[in-house]
């Protein structure tokens, strides 16, 4: 253990030490004009004697588990695949102390014994690269040596690269989506998953079917989420709007300034917090409702979810819909008045006509907002995959289903855990457009006025 | 609405008549937006209030003062149990030693009562062979029927506290020897399976670890790739695709960064699961497009003269915005961190999908231990069937919440302290 942290402890000390005697170097030098304060050719010293031994350290670590394992398996030919595996993770398990039987005792020696030699290796490696680095700094540093002009440029590189790692994610979501949702097609086939009526991943309903392991038909699924969405929206629509026409229409500029951070609160909340208020608080008092009125209400009904996922919507309508009315210019209001208006006729006929892109826009966040919402659901809506419109009966999401087919499954190869890539990927295509469309209409809209 | 407004005014009565509805629509609609605001803010205040109601109960706990005799034999032989049971029997002599009612006097108390007491032994061994009085633990029936929650008027078989046990708890109190006391054990240890047990150090400490991966990983990344976008990228495709990228993850669902982590860091790369390194990674991916954007707007309400001035005097483009536009903007890019963190510590979908909802007893000591973080725990108790869970959950609840506030008011703090118009 002490062995795989000590190269970068030894990095660390000498890229100090490096920077001290780099600088030390410069400063001694006969002095002139220099292209670079001596700070500069200390960080000069310092990149050469780091940068160089870090990356040996990081490519090291990464491909010596693969040599090794390579070459521990190389003493069983016969073996491949799965069976190879499961003999490697039990001969890692002996040597990492945990008992188990049957394992072949040379090859946890040699594992160990590899390991132990790989770490040693890295280390006298590292330290060398260390060192060779230094010195390839050291007898660069001459007055001539533009100095700030270098570490200025890797720096910059660095910079680059730090930015590169936005795109990198985006490139690991859609690959690992597309990669798990491609290996699901094959066994599922795409017409079944978009357009089946039945969706059962756990238990096997037809013999016919391809998986033969369960029904992979999205359809109740993705109804699901529109249902609660549509709840969600019926009340986060209104109810933001008409907030945010209060607050830029009417509200007193000291009443607007606590209202609105007050109805920020409510999309600063942790999800899992209105979760809990739905499952625990709210279903159960939908449901003694229902029972007062003769209705049939279940406790895991999609009203409940919804209800509370419009709740936490509110902010995200309010806020842009109050932004682009307060960026209405005030000559149409003007105008409106001129000719007689009251307040409310100019903001339904003039403000409201001319916010409408926006207002719209703010609408399609907000409901991309409400389809990947896990946690609310997660707790407060059903499990089973009914096709209804009926609110007070148990409905499914997209994010519920994904959750709960990962959730505890450590088999990663089924056509369950398959099928909630196949559904993430739905997810993040679906929110995605909807938020480019959302911009687009907003930008396009707020360059009118300016 | 068009065609009830007439043309030409016959009479000056329907005028009168046509500006009063007109009035009365406008103090309607007026109406209806404060009706909006009133359902928002409601809303938030029942909502508040509820849980705290609920949660504030989960911060006091049932405790019964016992008379313990820590014989010296008994010590040495390690039978706690049989040290309890003596207490518990000197307690009520009356009960008599059938196992029904042994098995009904030790269920007044904690079942980790006996831990309790050895650790108080090994705590201090001089106690060995004296008499003390040592505050436990009530069990969850207990403690739920002291709090008020369990009706002793209903028939026996229908709540999960016998007539006998009644009565017992009655004389307790007529002792003072059974009180509610603040509980410490709920800010002290993991989780348990025994509600009156179960505290939430442990979640706490993993958030707080994941935290510190999350902020060590996104705060350099997120403030480097800012600079690099708001002073130094030239305005070409890479740049214009890189803007975009990060205004979309930042809508991205946060489940599907649970699907990437899963898929990327435990599968591809095979870093632990149920850790706060790997959780922390997620939470930072996430928190990434917050830090960034937030830092960017801190950079460029910098104004431009501050480079120009030290460019004036010779700085490198490098020098100008790392020694004085940076610095400046440091206040507005730590908001953005803070406000960064609040949202990663509220976060759950993704940790489920990382395993870090998981039943885990001790307190995380390092980066790959085994942990669970705050909204995981709440989440785990929300769906526990004991009823003793429920104001645990509110109460954790109520502790996450207090640190959500203290995170956005010194975020807040910050911004109005260092907020300079130039």
């Amino acid at each position: 253990m002490l062995l795989s942290y000590l190269p970068l402890l030894i990095i660390a000390l000498f890229g100090v030490g490096a920077f001290y005697a780099s600088r030390a170097r410069i400063s001694a030098a006969p002095q002139r004009a220099l292209p670079g304060l001596p700070g500069h050719y200390g960080w000069y010293g310092t990149l050469w004697t780091v940068v160089p031994a870090a990356l040996v350290y990081a490519v090291w670590t990464i491909i010596d588990d693969q040599v090794i394992r390579n070459i521990v398996l190389s003493d069983f030919p016969e073996l491949s695949g799965a069976a190879a595996t499961l003999l490697y993770v039990s001969i890692e398990n002996a040597a990492a102390g945990v008992m188990t039987d049957d394992v072949p005792m040379a090859s946890v020696e040699l594992l160990l014994n590899l390991e132990n030699l790989s770490a040693a290796a890295r280390f006298a490696l590292v330290t060398a690269v260390s060192v060779l680095g230094f010195f390839w700094g050291w007898r660069r540093i001459r007055p001539e040596l533009t100095a700030r002009d270098r570490v200025e440029t890797a720096l910059l590189v660095a910079l680059f690269i730090a930015s590169i790692i936005a795109i990198l994610t985006t490139v690991g979501i859609v690959l690992s989506l597309v990669v798990e949702t491609f290996r699901f097609f094959q066994l599922v086939s795409p017409f079944e998953f978009f357009f089946g009526l039945e969706w059962s991943p756990q238990i096997a309903l037809r013999e016919d079917q391809v998986a033969a392991s369960g029904a992979f038909g999205a359809v109740p699924v993705f109804a699901g989420t529109l249902l609660i969405t549509v709840i969600a929206m019926l009340v986060a629509g209104p109810i933001g709007l008409m907030s945010a026409i209060y607050l830029a229409e009417y509200a007193h500029p000291r009443v607007r300034a606590v209202i609105k951070p007050l109805l920020e609160i409510l999309a600063g909340i942790p999800t899992v917090v209105y979760g809990f208020f739905a499952a625990l608080v709210l279903a159960p008092s939908l449901r003694n409702l229902g029972v007062d009125l003769g209705l049939t209400i279940s406790s895991e009904s999609a009203l409940a979810a919804g209800l509370i996922m419009g709740i936490m919507i509110i902010p995200f309508v309010s806020s842009l819909s109050d932004d682009i009315m307060t960026a209405v210019p005030m000559s149409l209001r003007e105008g409106s008045y001129g000719l007689g208006a009251t307040a409310s006729e100019t903001i339904k006929r003039v403000i409201l006509p001319a916010a409408t892109p926006g207002i719209v826009g703010g609408f399609m966040l907000a409901i991309s907002r409400a389809i990947g919402e896990t946690m609310i659901v997660v707790m407060a809506a059903g499990l089973a995959a009914n096709l209804t419109a009926n609110p007070f009966e148990a409905v499914t999401t997209v994010t519920v289903q994904i959750a709960t087919l990962l959730v505890g499954d450590h088999e990663f190869d089924s056509e369950k855990t398959m099928a909630a890539f196949a559904l993430g990927l739905t997810l993040f295509f679906v929110t995605l457009a909807l938020n480019v469309v959302a911009l687009r209409v907003v930008q396009k809209y707020s360059e009118r006025y300016e | 609405m068009s065609s009830s407004v007439p043309t030409t005014i016959s009479s000056q009565a329907a005028a009168n008549r046509l500006l009063l509805r007109r009035k009365r629509a406008e103090r309607r609609f007026q109406l209806y937006g404060i009706l909006a605001i009133s359902a928002a803010v409601g809303f938030l205040v029942v909502f508040l209030a509820s849980i705290v109601s609920r949660g504030y109960m989960g911060f006091v706990q049932t405790e019964i003062r016992l008379t313990v005799n820590f014989e010296q034999e008994l010590v040495e032989a390690g039978s706690y149990r049989k040290i309890l049971r003596t207490s518990l029997a000197e307690l009520f002599p009356e009960a008599g030693s059938s196992r029904a009612e042994r098995r009904a006097l030790a269920g007044l108390v904690s079942a980790g009562t006996v831990f309790v007491l050895r650790e108080t032994v090994e705590a201090e061994p001089a106690i060995a062979g004296t008499v003390q009085d040592v505050w436990v633990l009530a069990s969850d029936p207990v403690d739920q029927f002291h709090k008020g929650r369990i009706d002793a008027s209903l028939p026996e078989e229908e709540r999960p506290i016998s007539d006998a046990s009644l009565a017992r708890i009655a004389a307790l109190e007529q002792d003072g020897r059974l009180e509610l006391r603040f509980n410490r054990s709920f800010f002290s240890r993991g989780d348990s399976r025994n509600p009156e047990e179960a505290g939430i150090l442990g979640a706490i400490v993993g958030s707080a670890l994941a935290l510190v991966v999350t902020l060590v990983v996104s705060f350099p990344i997120g403030v480097m790739t800012a600079v690099y976008l708001e002073a130094f990228a030239p305005r070409n495709r890479i740049t214009r695709l890189i803007e975009i990228n990060i205004n979309n993850l930042a809508a991205v669902p946060s489940i599907v960064f649970g699907l990437l982590g899963l898929a990327v860091f435990l599968n591809v790369f095979g870093l632990p699961r149920s850790a706060p390194i790997s959780g922390g990674l997620v939470l930072s991916l996430m928190t990434l497009p917050t830090i960034i954007i937030s830092s960017r707007a801190a950079i460029r309400a910098v104004p431009p003269s501050f480079a120009e001035a030290a460019i004036g005097l010779g700085a490198s483009r490098v020098q100008a915005i790392f020694h004085h536009v940076l610095p400046v903007a440091a206040p507005g890019t730590l908001t953005g961190a803070i406000i960064g963190m609040a949202q990663a510590l509220g976060e759950t979908a993704p940790l489920l999908m990382m395993g870090m909802v998981a039943f885990v007893v001790e307190v995380p000591g390092g980066f790959t231990d085994p942990s669970t973080v705050l909204p995981a725990q709440v989440y785990l108790w929300a769906d526990s069937p004991e009823r003793g869970f429920a104001e645990k959950t509110a109460a954790a609840i109520v502790v996450l919440l207090g640190f959500l506030l203290v995170m956005n008011g010194l975020a807040v703090y910050l911004r109005r302290k260092f907020e300079k118009q130039w």
